[in-house]
């Protein structure tokens, strides 16, 4: 058995977001991060080792700079990187990047009893699309939204959230489970595996090792293959400022203001 | 160019839940009806589950001019595999234009699923639908800060024109599927209005129940059990008054949140939100969060005490009606998109406006 984890790097949308003037995103400027719930699909997988000693591979889509992100993976346990990479995958969304995943992920090889793990969705796009969608595409079972996961013989039991409560599900491997942050606290990557993680293996996945995979084809990977397009995009005009209220008795004229409107 | 000719109406997946439909469901339907007034198509909602016919009406008095109910007892629970089979013949069967599936926890795992094998374009958790160009040129005036007047648009285009915020909200995008149908999108819950009920509507639809081809062993995973959380979940998209509370309660997090609880009491009766700060803290329990990664709200009053204002945060709330901050940093992004700012530590302001509504209640 092993595990497969898919992480994505992603601008910090936390910290300071920068556009440019034409309305798309300035991501030079930007910090970049693992994704967070990736970091708890990455958790998942460590703990699934620490229980049976299975391998976790780490698989990434994105250019070449993903590669440090991988390197920290390995550095936080995981035991070979891939990196899925070409300028044929540019400008894929969330269908065309999830043929190209599943694709790489065939490369790597789906055993009998293997799992793949995605996070539940990236803080860039905000989809939660991608993880369903490559589990579509290599034709297994999918549980999403995992908040605790129980292996239980070749089956895992996980616990999946919904808003008003949870779902318990059995699902046999091989599957793809999509985690939320509430299922773990990723652990640290400590100095062993910061040395370490130099000397295991990272292999880039370029267009011709998945050339020949079905799930590769001009229409259906990069920009030409994705179903949908931008339209437009624009950022939302600032709300006109407000009235700040100065004075010792601010609370008051808050509460005159409410009672001028009949709100109180 | 593709021929589209055979796709027609707009569709609505509408969810149930043990038998019981959600408020999306209502919302979309709603929406449904003002979109295919724009292409002159009907608006077709489509139940999945195990003895549902009664929920048709339900839906219907929004809007629906028909129902179709897909009722088999492998579909009363929620199954991935289940579900998108049967969606999924449906529409290769009916063949609709647009299909909107509420972007709930189900929603967005059934939509991408749906999507991917029907080879087609999924938008994931649109706030703002067109078809017609013309009201998305006067969207765009309102909520955009392009220069509408100067800028060409096809106004004979009938792509449905789907818009969401990305980037954690910092940008909004709009995204088209012209070249494959339907046109898929799921829809962030509470932002669509939900329209009137009427028994009319309701007694109006074509009600179809269909065939469904579904054996036990199209389904690859077991629902053990459906679990309801044990603490009563707060209802932040159907409330009026909102009082959210954020990293500035750090200092004595139980008191802060208290005195939300009671400002929202005397505004006359409201819940508690958060921001992601203090979700992620552990403060308050996740169904209490408000933005692009919470809930999207739009409350009569909305009281932000001691939140800084990310873009994740405001991206949530800033169409509420009247938002009042509260915040002791007089450069805190908040005061940009509130109605009414107070530089002051909420320990402090927070009872003194408890203490002066009371006062003028009284008066």
């Amino acid at each position: 058995m092993k595990a497969i984890v898919c992480v994505k790097q992603v601008p910090d949308t936390s910290g300071k977001v920068a556009v440019k003037e034409n309305g798309q995103l300035d991501r030079a400027s930007m910090a970049t991060i693992t994704n967070p719930d990736d970091l708890a699909a990455l958790e998942a997988a460590l703990k699934l080792k620490d229980a049976t000693g299975c391998e976790v591979d780490v698989v990434s889509m994105g250019p070449a700079t993903a590669e440090g992100m991988l390197r920290e993976c390995i550095a936080r346990g995981a035991d070979k990187g891939f990196l899925i990479s070409g300028r044929e995958f540019a400008g894929s969304d969330t269908f065309a990047t999830s043929q190209i995943i599943a694709a790489g992920i065939n490369y790597i090889g789906v055993e009998e009893d293997d799992v793949i793990f995605c996070g539940r969705q990236a803080i860039d796009g905000d989809t939660a699309q991608v993880g369903p969608q490559i589990a579509e595409k290599l034709n297994l079972p999918q549980v999403s939204y995992a908040a605790e996961i129980e292996k239980d013989g070749n089956a895992l039991v996980i616990k999946r959230l919904l808003e008003d409560g949870f779902m318990k599900i059995k699902v046999q491997t091989p599957c793809l489970v999509t985690c939320v942050k509430e299922l773990n606290e990723p652990r640290y990557m400590n100095v062993a595996g910061i040395f370490g993680c130099f000397e295991k293996p990272i292999e880039i996945i370029d267009f011709p090792k998945v050339e020949n995979d079905p799930l590769i084809e001009a229409d259906t990977i990069g920009l030409k293959g994705s179903p949908t397009n931008v339209f437009k995009s624009f950022t939302p005009p600032q709300k006109g400022a407000g009235q700040m209220l100065n004075g010792d008795d601010v609370a008051a004229q808050m509460a005159g203001i409410l009672a001028k409107k009949h709100l109180i | 160019m593709a021929d589209f000719t055979e796709y027609k109406n707009v569709w609505v997946y509408c969810e149930q839940r043990q038998g019981e439909l959600q408020s999306t469901d209502f919302e979309l339907v709603s929406e449904a009806t003002k979109l295919a007034g724009e292409i002159g198509c009907k608006v077709v909602a489509v139940i999945l589950g195990d003895q549902i016919e009664g929920l048709a009406k339900e839906v219907a008095g929004y809007g629906a001019d028909e129902v179709i109910i897909a009722d088999h007892p492998l579909l009363k629970n929620y199954t991935t595999d289940a579900y998108t089979k049967v969606l999924c013949d449906l529409s290769n069967e009916f063949k609709p234009e647009v299909l909107l599936i509420g972007a709930t926890n189900i929603g967005r795992d059934l939509a991408p699923r749906v999507a991917a094998r029907l080879h087609t374009g999924l938008t994931a958790d649109a706030t703002h639908l067109d078809i017609d160009t013309k009201g998305y040129v006067e969207f765009l005036r309102e909520s955009s800060t392009i220069d509408v007047d100067n800028t060409t648009f096809d106004y004979e285009d009938r792509n449905l024109k789907m818009t969401r915020p990305a980037f954690g909200g910092h940008l909004m995008a709009t995204i088209i599927c012209p070249r494959f149908r339907p046109q898929m999108s799921t829809v962030r819950p509470g932002v669509m209005k939900k329209g009137e009920w009427t028994e009319e509507k309701a007694n109006a639809a074509v009600i179809t129940k269909v065939d469904v081809k579904l054996a036990a062993e199209d389904i690859k995973t077991e629902v053990l059990s459906i679990e309801k959380a044990a603490n009563k979940l707060v209802d932040l998209i159907g409330a009026d008054i909102i009082v959210s509370v954020g990293r500035g309660i750090s200092k004595d997090v139980e008191k802060g949140i208290a005195l939300a609880e009671e400002l929202a009491e005397v505004l006359g009766g409201g819940v508690v939100g958060a921001s992601r700060a203090c979700t992620d803290a552990g403060w308050i329990g996740s169904d209490h969060q408000v933005g692009q990664t919470g809930k999207t709200v739009h409350p009569k009053i909305y009281v932000a005490l001691g939140i800084s204002g990310a873009i994740q945060h405001t991206a949530g709330m800033q169409d509420s009606e009247l938002i009042i901050a509260v915040n002791k940093n007089e450069s805190a992004p908040i005061f940009g998109v509130a109605d009414y700012g107070i530089v002051g530590d909420l320990f402090k302001v927070v009872p003194q406006m408890i203490e002066e509504i009371k006062k003028a209640k009284a008066a």
